[in-house]
């Protein structure tokens, strides 16, 4: 961990501008990302949690510059060469994502249904080279057994295959040029829950396998507490809480979190709980509150909370949290 | 109901993910042609409407072997013939080989119409693979055989004949060359259009979308018909039948390609967004190749549907505008130019068969719609 850290976001901000009337004049901003800071060292994972609409499919996406950041850096080394991600062009980006790469949520929009699994799973090797038919489809049938899938699945199109295959498959395509970082945005949320252990599990072997850096996506503590060494909660396009995962399980600092936490469902019924559940609404990322973005839900809120905005301060280390109230 | 099953292939894809039965496993590798035409298959009146399409355009490419007569052919004085009977029986009983009696020509002293008799003693039997008029076949071949004819001596006008006696049915035939191909062209030309300045506009977005936006609902803002009859009128009438033939084509396609940019820009649009066009974008494929591989497959089908959709359209929009004296001209036949014939009322009064045309302008324009509807369905076989 004292190594330079793989990836570094620093104030990452990524804002939609609102476009209104017949000459799209610009009426507003969404602030789906608003200044997001965390570093990732090599063969970790970071679980990113937060409710729809705070912005982590976002974080994800700028990252792996799918989108274009409003601001801030995003820090990659490769070769012992960092490159700023959030500013590179097209042209020196290129070379680079074959080092990082992205599960994604939907099992069925993520695959092309026009070409077969070969095709799906032999596109990055084939722009990124490797030109010769029979050294693709070796490649191409090694990863379809690390997935846990059989070669003869390679001649068939994505609807021969249920939710679970599917995201093999699509987690077969990521691996394929040996990446470093994948960023795993919500890759169980669409599956069945039984077949959401063995996805999981086959992330986790993977990981091993392959030194692979996480940034796992999530909405479900329980599904990033098994998998993240670490957990950042994401509340509003801001981070709110991070810590290691340990940590932040027994002794949340944000009241965001304890009531995240608290509505983690506990296998045993007759155990009766208190639980904090939140009142209210999302925060609209186009009309943030004044202050602590997270006021107008907290149960503990005092009167700076709804003025003065709180500092993402360290309050034990290596535990970080954006509260006032937070020691 | 057994056997049904066992031979009836799925056409949706949640019932061939549903089990790892072997029968089934050529639908797992089945492309998305393969799932289209099973599921077109099923839709019987599509597959009747294409069948009755594909009989149309055949005999638009061999018309000058189908037709009885050739299209120089002209007798005036069987002018304003009506449509011959096909007979079976005679006096002497009935004849399993169709015949038509001789025609007679009368004109009536006090209102000088002509009127037609058959002349029963004259019998000739319909012969296939006729002697008739010698004809260039495709321009190429020197031929006299036509699929049907009588032995020289007799008529043998199925449909009646105009007012310079020729054979309504074989001008017919010839003109259906004109009227189906113009629509094939101008909707290829309307494609061509459509499909790049669609792309340029979905792809590019920006200034250029926003021009090319306003730009197509100024040009969709004009009537059709007037715009169309202007610009045919501003044709010379200098040029040749084919140059006509040509600039009425691009005429039809001036306000057809505006509907297929729309669709092509908006589903470039939306397919953009589609996870497996930014895997594709993350894994370092070009924007070329996102645009080739991924996403002009996925609405070529929709292209094709609409395509199908917009033929019947420019079919209706040569008979209008031929109808209306600004379209094509005779020599060149199409079926507008014949029911241009039928623009007056004594005409319709007097001799109804000059409007035959129309039948089969109605029944083009139907079975391509219901071709388009099945094609339609079929179209995204991946619907979930």
């Amino acid at each position: 961990m004292n190594k330079e850290p793989l990836l570094q976001v620093k104030n990452l901000k990524k804002h939609f501008p609102v476009k209104r009337g017949f000459f799209n004049q610009v009426v507003g901003q969404i602030r789906a990302v608003d200044g997001i800071s965390f570093d990732l060292h090599q063969g970790e994972c970071l679980g990113l949690v937060g409710e729809s609409g705070s912005g982590k499919t976002t974080v994800g996406r700028t990252i792996l510059r799918a989108l274009s950041p409003t601001d801030g850096q995003v820090l990659f080394r490769s070769d012992d060469q960092s490159y700023d991600l959030a500013t590179a062009t097209e042209d020196t980006l290129r070379p680079l994502r074959k080092h990082m790469q992205m599960i994604f949520q939907d099992p069925y929009s993520s695959l092309n249904p026009r070409m077969t699994v070969f095709d799906i799973i032999g596109e990055p090797l084939l722009v990124n080279g490797v030109s010769d038919r029979s050294e693709r489809e070796q490649r191409v049938q090694e990863l379809i057994i690390q997935v846990g899938l059989k070669p003869e699945h390679i001649r068939r199109y994505p609807h021969a295959f249920s939710g679970g295959q599917r995201q093999r498959i699509g987690i077969a395509r990521a691996l394929a040029l040996h990446p470093k970082l994948i960023v795993a945005d919500e890759p169980v949320s669409a599956l069945d829950v039984s077949v959401q252990a063995q996805v999981l599990n086959l992330l986790q072997e993977l990981q091993s396998t392959f030194q692979l850096t996480y940034l796992f996506i999530a909405h479900d503590l329980n599904v990033v507490g098994h998998i993240s060494d670490r957990i950042a909660v994401m509340y509003a396009g801001k981070l709110v809480e991070l810590g290691t995962t340990d940590e932040l399980f027994r002794q949340p600092k944000h009241p965001y979190t304890e009531a995240l936490l608290a509505a983690v469902p506990v296998p045993e019924p007759r155990k009766s709980r208190n639980r904090a559940l939140l009142s209210g609404e999302v925060a609209d990322p186009a009309n943030l509150p004044s202050g602590c973005v997270f006021h107008p839900r907290c149960p503990y809120v005092e009167d700076r909370c709804k003025t003065e905005v709180p500092k993402f301060r360290e309050i034990a280390t290596g535990h970080l949290a954006r509260c006032h109230l937070a020691e | 109901m057994q056997n049904q099953t066992q031979t009836e292939i799925p056409s949706t894809p949640s019932s061939i993910i549903s089990d790892s039965n072997t029968d089934k496993t050529s639908s797992y590798t089945a492309s998305q042609w393969q799932l289209m035409w099973w599921k077109f298959r099923k839709h019987r009146i599509a597959v009747w409407s294409a069948t009755v399409l594909l009989v149309l355009y055949l005999a638009a490419v061999f018309c000058e072997f189908l037709a009885p007569y050739s299209l120089s052919f002209q007798d005036t004085s069987y002018n304003y013939a009506p449509p011959q009977r096909l007979h079976f029986t005679s006096e002497s009983g009935f004849h399993l080989w169709p015949f038509v009696y001789g025609l007679k020509g009368q004109r009536n002293p006090e209102t000088l119409q002509k009127s037609y008799q058959e002349d029963l003693t004259q019998k000739y039997p319909i012969r296939l693979l006729a002697k008739g008029q010698t004809y260039k076949f495709w321009g190429l071949f020197k031929m006299d055989r036509h699929l049907i004819g009588v032995d020289s001596g007799g008529t043998l006008f199925l449909l009646g004949t105009d007012s310079m006696g020729r054979d309504l049915l074989s001008r017919i035939i010839y003109g259906s060359r004109i009227s189906l191909t113009i629509g094939l062209l101008g909707v290829s030309l309307s494609f061509f259009l459509g499909l790049s300045i669609g792309a340029i506009s979905g792809y590019f977005g920006g200034w250029v979308d926003d021009l090319i936006q306003r730009m197509i609902e100024i040009l969709r803002s004009f009537p059709q018909i007037p715009l169309w009859l202007a610009l045919s009128a501003a044709l010379p009438s200098s040029w040749s039948a084919l140059q006509i033939y040509l600039g009425i084509t691009i005429v039809l396609s001036i306000i057809g390609w505006t509907g297929l940019a729309r669709q092509v820009r908006s589903k470039i649009l939306s397919l953009r967004e589609e996870d497996f066009a930014t895997a594709a974008l993350l894994v370092g494929a070009s924007q070329t190749r996102i645009m080739w591989h991924h996403l002009l497959p996925s609405f070529m089908s929709h292209i094709i549907v609409s395509l199908t959709l917009a033929i019947p359209a420019m079919i209706i929009g040569e008979t209008s505008l031929s109808f209306l004296g600004l379209g094509l001209r005779p020599p060149i036949t199409s079926w507008g130019v014949l029911l241009k014939e039928a623009q007056n009322m004594r005409t319709i009064a007097f001799y109804p068969w000059l409007l035959s045309p129309a039948v089969f302008v109605i029944l083009t324009v139907l079975v391509f719609n219901f071709m388009g509807d099945g094609l339609r369905d079929a179209a995204d076989p991946y619907e979930r």
